[in-house]
């Protein structure tokens, strides 16, 4: 009793820092949020405390915001599903080679992932830029230069550039652990390479995918860097806008209330995940 | 000792050296070799393009004019790069630091399993994995504005954003990201040793400084090498943290790739490539040199 009484005492104690520092700058700007999308905008850019739902109500009507909330959801579905169908196979091999292989090419995956990620974001700016490198390459063929900066083009080759790594190491995870001895004794027992994958090796690494689906998935929607330096007007996306009302034309109000409505589509698209991946291998049908 | 017998076990399941794929599939490895090839293309051909246009002579552009190593001599006497690649070290040290004990501390508590709150504790560690950090940027911002006008008002304290709100914002998203690191590595801890320790008379600070904390140093290290490495690769939260003339590397030269392609950005970023690589190997030697050991 004495014991636990210490132990709880002394898990607190070491709790304590994190807590704390979480709580003041994490949690309270959060929460400070919330009260920021209840307030209005003075007409010098700054926060009037009247309470009222006027932002919300405001939002609501927003087609321009409901376009950009679309817009950024789906290239976020598009990178995450193109990384994914690029990332199973990848991962599948590197898992599969011989042991010192795996890990040249797994350091292979790490070496772009390490580098800083605006210096990643701008190599595809040299690369698609008006005067970019293949505008150069089509010039020298005698072909019409592209237009590929400022697109959404230019943003989801960029993303899935930067966001591939997250995908590809905890599919490699999983499908290190699973036993690939499994599918020798599906095929024995019958079944086809579709059936053995669907059956057996899918349902095993599904902790992987999710994963990489989440960790890819969240920056992805909520990319700023990205959009700005590539997507021009066209690619504009919600992290855009957030810079929009924070800083270039301050309207904080307004802005925390964008917020809100984007992080609760966050968590309820991550709940609704995790309700219908739990659903498939349960689901499906027997025979 | 816990990775060797993993790594036997997972030898023992792939049949040692040799690959499992049958060639169930006529196709399939090829099909496997071919993405595997263009996916490694596609990671490595940006930069490979951006090195080598660093060293084109072309001021503009992308056409290739011929070799130079002018931008490199330029990019030493800029006293702005520089400068701020001064703050990004700064800004990284200390927020490692500070998030690496903290982190430290917070993973030591959860690796205790009873203890009220800790559930709480637990999914609150998430959420800076969860919340993208545009929101967590503008967050900061809203909340350093509003609690320095209070503290202003109230107390008469001048505090402006700075320096010190982009270190503060630092450890505020890094503190998770050395728990998660730190937590891994207190699961392959042996128990035991520390009752064994106990049980031969060591006090509880004799046990954490000299059995226990040795023993996941190898994580901690892990952990603060992945904050510093966050930290430096930070943009939009210093973006948003930092105060008037406050530039990290990265917040100084976003706003030059905002603008333009040049040679001399180029340049910049091969040095933060290599830099970047640098740490990488300098992380693998430790790890390697940690395996060895424990081995």
């Amino acid at each position: 009793m004495l014991r636990s009484r210490q132990e709880q005492r002394r898990a607190w104690w070491q709790a304590s820092p994190a807590a704390i520092w979480l709580g003041l700058f994490f949690l309270a700007p959060l929460a400070l949020i919330v009260l920021y999308s209840l307030q209005s905008r003075a007409n010098d850019g700054t926060v009037l405390w009247t309470w009222t739902w006027a932002n919300y109500a405001q939002l609501m009507r927003d087609s321009a915001f409901w376009r950009t909330l679309w817009l950024s959801i789906w290239i976020a579905v598009v990178v995450t599903a193109i990384t994914l169908v690029i990332s199973y196979p990848l991962a599948y091999f590197i898992a599969t080679r011989p042991r010192r292989w795996r890990i040249v090419l797994l350091f292979g995956i790490m070496i772009p992932f390490w580098t800083n990620f605006l210096v990643r974001i701008y190599a595809w700016k040299v690369l698609l830029g008006n005067a970019g490198v293949i505008n150069q390459l089509l010039e020298g063929l005698g072909m019409q230069p592209l237009n590929l900066i400022n697109s959404r083009l230019a943003v989801i080759l960029a993303l899935i550039y930067g966001e591939l790594p997250y995908m590809v190491l905890p599919l490699y995870a999983a499908l290190e652990r699973f036993d690939h001895t499994q599918m020798e004794a599906a095929y024995d027992l019958g079944a086809n390479h579709w059936r053995a994958f669907r059956r057996v090796m899918l349902p095993q690494t599904m902790a992987g995918i999710t994963a990489g689906a989440i960790l890819v998935f969240i920056p992805t929607v909520g990319t700023f860097a990205v959009s700005d330096i590539l997507g021009g007007t066209e690619g504009f996306m919600i992290g855009n806008l957030l810079d929009l009302h924070f800083r270039t034309t301050p309207n904080w109000p307004y802005g925390s209330a964008i917020s809100m409505i984007f992080m609760l589509m966050l968590l309820g698209a991550i709940w609704l995940y995790f309700r219908v991946t739990k659903e498939v291998p349960d689901g499906e049908n027997p025979g | 000792m816990a990775k060797t017998l993993a790594d036997a076990r997972a030898n023992v399941r792939h049949g040692g050296e040799r690959p499992v794929t049958r060639k169930r599939v006529p196709w399939g490895a090829w099909a496997l070799r071919i993405n595997a090839l263009l996916t490694y293309i596609f990671l490595y051909a940006p930069i490979v393009i951006l090195v080598l246009f660093s060293f084109n002579a072309a001021k503009f552009g992308t056409r290739w004019t011929g070799w130079t190593s002018q931008w490199y001599r330029d990019l030493w006497q800029s006293e702005k790069l520089q400068a701020a690649a001064w703050t990004s070290i700064k800004v990284a040290s200390i927020s490692t630091l500070i998030a690496t004990a903290i982190g430290t501390l917070a993973a030591l508590a959860l690796s205790k399993t009873r203890w009220r709150g800790r559930r709480a504790f637990d999914s609150a560690m998430y959420l800076p994995v969860i919340i993208p950090d545009i929101v967590l940027a503008v967050a900061l911002l809203g909340f350093f504005t509003l609690s320095f006008r209070g503290l202003q008002s109230w107390l008469g304290l001048n505090l402006q954003l700075g320096l010190s709100t982009v270190i503060i914002a630092h450890v505020a998203f890094n503190i998770s990201y050395v728990t998660v690191v730190v937590r891994a590595s207190l699961a392959n801890f042996d128990q035991r040793l520390e009752e064994a320790a106990a049980d031969l008379g060591a006090a509880p600070w004799q046990i954490f400084w000299r059995i226990k904390l040795p023993l996941i140093l190898p994580g901690i290290l892990g952990g603060a090498l992945l904050a510093f490495t966050l930290s430096l690769d930070d943009f939009v939260v210093t973006f948003f943290a930092r105060g008037p003339g406050v530039n990290t590397l990265t917040t100084e030269v976003y706003g030059r790739i905002k603008r333009y392609v040049s040679p001399e950005i180029n340049a910049i970023s091969t040095v933060m490539l290599v830099l970047s690589m640098v740490l990488v190997v300098l992380s693998l030697f430790m790890q390697r040199r940690q395996s060895s050991r424990t081995v």
